[in-house]
């Protein structure tokens, strides 16, 4: 029953719910770090979102085995290789945000927002 | 070699880009030369590419022997080759002008400046010409990333203001990357023109409803649309000139086209949720205009009353996608390609002050035409264009738009394109008063009679600057031939 419930809707909101926690965290958190991991929760709930599409029940990987035939025994590869791409960007933009905030942190020698504000004017 | 056009576009400029940060161990000035070819190579290729596509129609061009809808593919039309031809000039332009900002600077930030201005420009080029909503999605992230780079080499507050672009930015960027997801799952393409086929049977589906709401809040943002504009003052305050001439000029455009093709081309302006979208997209344009050129006036730093400026510009181009029509689209279109050369040569004007005299402020600005007449008298045609009088180039985007309100019984519309004009006035006219008029409190100079055009501004400054004003003039004059040669054929369904 759970597990019904969980394939047809509870995942999408599970998804939904990590998904809102980025713009929340983003919008509420005063520590710079913390609005980037906000960032980071929301771009991982897309790609879980993405990984969610290319399941099947009952599906295996997507290399041909011998004597299993037929679309419906193996996964959809292509969310999968989607996503590595979608990873590598995250990756990368957490590296850019990650020297963004070392430059301010060198220079203003703080990461909470309204005291950076303060500082910087 | 003519075949292969398309590729030749990303490639050149991406594997410069990729070579300059090692180049500029060799020397700055290598660095520079070939960035300058690479950029002017990428011009002569996107014209290539736009005559060709405008002789023979759309060009389909696939990568590695994969036909379309499993392999990516580049799909150029008028519209997207016409981008493609005007991200490459303006961004050559604003490279030459770049020259004199970087001497001082040591070979390696050179080397990062220019493999950064490159991937800029690739990712820009790419979003344009690719066929595919998911490498859209990973070019759109190469020019995002990029941009915050390049934005950040502006100072520390620079980087403070890069930092919230990058947050906001990103949200956009997951918000189009749902938005994809979804349409991924009711119709497991994700080839454009497969999309649109596909589409067409489901379009009243809640999940192309959500998927265009997704996609629109992510451009939305990418494009600073009214609500969501948060991010853009403080970046193009504080990059450093070059750059933010660059990405004014271009970038948001971009993201408006990405709107466009999808709202137009992809799942069509009849379909599904698109009028209603349209209808709120109409909303959001009318406030943006407005209030932008509110902010615009209270204004005292020249940059920053550009940077409201452009939130109010870009609304023009949605305001144009939501009347619709034909004249809507030619306005949208026509106002893409003169704000792109108005608001770039005002931030090299910008730019240029600064390198005089050091200054941003307005009330700096008094006197200014006596030391520096070309730029000013430029500034002089790209701030009358920006206001919409004839014959400059923003005249006619203004015309056609209020032409297709009128059309479509639009008449809110047409009310808000006048009181934006009027408010567009109000904030350039203050600035050319002070350049004219205003006396400058200091004693006058004993060499007045002195001038020269050396003496203004570096001659790799001053070019780009007259080259952009006299090209506001010639694109006012010959809109009619720019609309019957290239922009007709970029309305979906191609002319009328």
């Amino acid at each position: 029953m759970i597990k019904e419930l969980l394939a047809s809707h509870l995942v999408y909101w599970l998804i939904i719910i990590l998904f809102m926690l980025g713009p929340f965290g983003i919008i509420l958190q005063k520590n710079l770090v913390k609005k980037l991991m906000a960032m980071n929760i929301m771009q991982v709930a897309v790609i879980i979102f993405f990984l969610v599409l290319g399941q099947k029940e009952g599906a295996t990987l997507p290399i041909e085995i011998h004597g299993l035939t037929g679309a419906a025994n193996y996964i959809n590869p292509l969310p999968h290789a989607l996503m590595l791409t979608a990873i590598v960007v995250s990756l990368s933009t957490t590296g850019v945000a990650l020297a963004l905030l070392l430059l301010l942190q060198k220079k203003y020698g703080v990461l909470e927002e309204d005291e950076l504000l303060r500082r910087m004017n | 070699m003519m075949e292969q056009l398309p590729a030749l576009l990303i490639l050149i400029l991406l594997l410069t880009a990729l070579a300059s940060p090692f180049l500029s161990y060799i020397s700055g000035r290598i660095v520079r030369w070939t960035a300058l070819a690479a950029m002017f190579a990428a011009a002569c290729c996107a014209i290539g590419t736009l005559i060709r596509v405008l002789a023979e129609g759309t060009w389909h061009y696939s990568f590695g022997g994969w036909e379309p809808p499993w392999g990516i593919e580049y799909v150029v039309d008028p519209l997207g080759g016409g981008m493609a031809v005007l991200i490459a000039i303006i961004g050559f332009l604003v490279l030459v002008y770049s020259g004199p900002y970087l001497k001082e600077e040591n070979g390696l930030r050179i080397g990062t400046f220019h493999a950064l201005y490159l991937l800029l420009a690739t990712g820009l080029m790419g979003m344009v010409v690719t066929g595919d909503v998911f490498n859209l999605y990973v070019f759109l992230e190469i020019s995002s990333l990029s941009a915050y780079g390049l934005i950040a080499a502006g100072g520390y507050k620079a980087v403070a203001a890069a930092f919230r672009y990058l947050l906001i930015g990103t949200v956009g960027a997951s918000l189009y990357l749902l938005g994809i997801g979804y349409l991924y799952s009711v119709t497991g393409s994700l080839n454009m023109a497969d999309l649109a086929q596909k589409i067409l049977l489901i379009a009243d589906s809640q999940a192309v409803l959500i998927a265009v709401v997704m996609i629109m809040l992510g451009m939305g943002i990418k494009m600073a649309m009214f609500p969501l504009h948060g991010w853009l003052p403080d970046s193009y305050t504080y990059a450093p000139p070059p750059a933010a001439a660059f990405i004014s000029g271009v970038m948001t455009k971009v993201s408006a086209y990405v709107l466009f093709r999808f709202f137009f081309y992809i799942i069509g302006a009849m379909n599904g949720p698109i009028p209603g979208a349209l209808q709120v997209l109409g909303v959001a344009a009318c406030l943006g205009i407005i209030l932008g050129s509110v902010m615009a006036i209270a204004q005292s730093d020249f940059r920053r009353m550009l940077a409201y400026s452009s939130v109010a510009q870009v609304s023009y181009v949605t305001l144009g996608l939501a009347i619709g029509n034909v004249y809507g689209l030619i306005g949208a279109m026509l106002h893409i390609l003169n704000h792109a050369i108005m608001k770039s040569c005002l931030f090299l004007v910008a730019g240029g002050v600064k390198y005089k005299t050091g200054e941003h402020g307005i009330e700096k600005y008094a006197e200014l035409y006596e030391k520096m007449p070309l730029t000013m008298g430029t500034f002089m045609i790209a701030a009358l264009s920006m206001v919409g009088i004839p014959p400059t180039a923003g005249f006619f985007s203004k015309w056609y738009l209020a032409l297709g309100a009128i059309d479509k019984g639009m008449w809110v519309f047409v009310v808000v394109i006048a009181v934006s004009s009027l408010l567009n006035a109000v904030y350039f006219f203050r600035v050319i008063e002070q350049v004219y008029m205003r006396r400058s409190k200091k004693p006058e100079d004993t060499g007045k009679s002195a001038w020269k055009i050396s003496a203004e501004l570096p001659l790799t400054m001053l070019l780009p600057i007259l080259v952009l004003g006299v090209s506001i003039v010639v694109f006012g004059v010959f809109n009619e031939q720019i609309v019957t040669n290239i922009l007709q054929y970029a309305l979906p369904g191609g002319g009328f």
